[in-house]
């Protein structure tokens, strides 16, 4: 799907980045945690977060996302969405929740980014 | 030899507002240099992390980027409080991330791990009421 299809799927508004709906997206990753995302995502991804404070852009610029989906209609303050337009970052915003969000989302096909399902022998 | 680059960032103590800028800089020098792909997200998520380590839990600290024709290398420096157990805060999951830390994002103790896994090399030193100092180096090769 691309982002124009996320948008559409969440009934979301397009805070940033109108003239790159049209980029494709495969996967997305949902977190609060910029901990686990730095440490899980190594892809191009979109990220679905309840977190509207700067670091999740700094996130996003770290690891090159795509698009930025603020669940519950959260909107960051223009400091943050600044910031997030001089990375040519895709922001959006959506009344659904989280949880949501994500099940519509995969309802339509996209997926989570790939991390193994297996427990390694070592794990408790 | 002789760096191509050599950059020294301070980093404050606490500084939550600004914590992220000197790994935005780094990010844009070494695009500028040409240096990109999976090398460049590797240096990008653990400049990042190290910077936010220095911000969280250090009393203040500096940030080093060099930059050599075979490897780009990061060296953060603090002025402590130091770290009293080093297996420890390299076991994933471990944090003494403050609540505002954690408020932000953060201390969901992946933060040294996740360094070790992206560099090539990765070495830690540490000294309570001294410092501690964490260089890693990332091939360009």
């Amino acid at each position: 799907m691309t982002i124009q299809d996320m948008v559409r799927v969440l009934n979301a508004r397009v805070l940033l980045g109108e003239d790159k709906l049209d980029t494709p997206v495969y996967t997305a990753c949902c977190s609060d945690l910029m901990s686990d995302v730095l440490a899980f995502v190594d892809e191009k991804t979109v990220l679905i977060t309840g977190l509207t404070n700067p670091h999740v852009v700094r996130t996003s610029e770290m690891l090159d996302l795509k698009c930025l989906v603020f669940v519950r209609g959260k909107v960051p303050s223009e400091d943050i969405l600044e910031s997030a337009e001089e990375q040519g970052l895709v922001v959006i915003t959506t009344k659904a929740t989280a949880f949501t969000a994500c099940g519509l989302l995969y309802q339509e096909g996209l997926r989570g980014v790939p991390v193994p399902l297996e427990w390694d022998s070592d794990d408790k | 030899m002789d760096a191509l680059i050599r950059q020294t960032y301070p980093v404050a103590s606490a500084d939550y507002t600004s914590a992220g800028q000197a790994s935005g800089d780094i990010k844009r020098r070494l695009k500028k240099l040409g240096i990109g792909g999976d090398v460049l997200r590797r240096v990008s998520v653990a400049s990042y992390e190290v910077e936010l380590n220095l911000v969280i839990h250090s009393l203040g600290g500096e940030l080093t980027l060099s930059v050599y024709p075979e490897y780009v290398e990061l060296v953060s420096r603090d002025v402590g409080p130091g770290i009293p157990d080093l297996s420890l805060a390299m076991r994933e999951g471990w944090s003494t991330a403050s609540d505002e830390a954690r408020s932000l994002g953060f201390g969901a103790g992946m933060g040294l791990p996740n360094m070790k896994r992206n560099a090539s090399d990765f070495e830690i030193k540490s000294e309570v009421g001294v410092g501690t100092e964490i260089t890693m180096k990332f091939n360009l090769a």
